[in-house]
């Protein structure tokens, strides 16, 4: 069972996108602590009997939730946590334009005649 | 709609102030299991007392009964146990243990210290496997199971005479009830 190249491919890959719920910082890859340990074995397992990455997945997310994907599905309650930071640069984006076109309408006309726009150029330079 | 303006930036600075205080008041070890309100994983296991005897999950079925996680190695265990303790002597509730990943001299000789067995049986689970069915990932953990092998409620962490107070005893009442 050990040392098979395909299932161990499949424990690293799988561990990589668990996450240790001891040390909640880290993935199943990364921890030592015994669960950890416990689970990649479970995981190797059942990588052994043919089981489908989905299948291992859905195993634990059976037993402890979807706070061991690291990547959460997108569903109703998730839907804050993957639409929000699009939502706010959104907002940003809008408050940015309409703040910004604001103060252009609130500007003096700039002059478009060239001659003036050099005067003032030269009453610039003289000034320094 | 100037003065509008104005105050955006102070509207979107106590929605987060809102979502930091609510952060605050949650515990990120407390993960909500995906099992409340699932039946109970079965289990057959080998009673702490007489390995030679079982105990599995199915003969609980009829009855209200809590579950609780322990190890001899686990320090908040050592702190809840006198909570145990008197939960049992009020014998409002049968508690069936499950010693996880222990040895087997030091859980009997962790009960016999401790001032007692609050449990009804202890049956042993050496690998862990069972824990995992059950979602295990720190010791303590308390689940309360209802008369027909559903779990009802699952805490995570050391039980307090407040949690017992709190949610396991007007919990009970209410699946006794049923």
């Amino acid at each position: 069972m050990a040392n098979h190249p395909q299932i161990e491919a499949q424990v690293s890959r799988l561990a990589e996108e668990l996450r240790c719920l001891v040390c909640q910082n880290q993935t199943l890859a990364d921890s030592t602590a015994p669960l950890a340990e416990d689970l990649r074995n479970e995981i190797r397992a059942m990588a052994a009997k043919n089981m489908s990455d989905q299948q291992i997945v859905d195993y634990l997310v059976a037993r402890y939730g979807d706070f061991v994907r690291y990547r959460p599905p997108f569903k109703a309650s998730t839907a804050v946590l993957w639409v929000g930071p699009f939502a706010l640069l959104l907002l940003g984006v809008i408050f940015v334009s309409v703040f910004v076109r604001r103060r252009e309408s609130h500007m003096a006309p700039v002059s478009s005649n060239i001659e003036q726009a050099r005067k003032v150029a030269e009453l610039l330079r003289q000034d320094q | 709609m100037k003065r509008l303006f104005i105050l955006i930036p102070l509207a979107a600075f106590l929605i987060l102030v809102g979502f930091l205080a609510a952060g605050l008041r949650h515990d990120p070890h407390e993960v909500p299991s995906p099992l409340v309100g699932k039946p109970a994983p079965l289990f057959n296991l080998p009673r702490l007392n007489d390995p030679q005897l079982t105990l599995s999950a199915a003969e609980m079925q009829g009855q209200v009964w809590l579950f609780n996680v322990w190890a001899s190695w686990c320090a908040p265990c050592r702190e809840e146990h006198p909570v145990l303790l008197k939960l049992a002597a009020s014998q409002i509730v049968p508690i069936i243990g499950m010693n996880y990943k222990d040895e087997r001299d030091k859980a009997i000789a962790w009960l016999r210290q401790g001032g007692g067995d609050p449990y009804l049986t202890s049956v042993i689970d050496q690998e862990g496997r069972t824990g995992i069915d059950y979602g295990v990932y720190g010791v303590p953990e308390t689940y309360v199971i209802d008369k027909a092998g559903i779990i009802r409620y699952k805490h995570i962490g050391q039980l307090t005479e407040q949690v017992v107070a709190e949610r396991l005893l007007p919990l009970i009442m209410e699946l006794n009830a049923e």
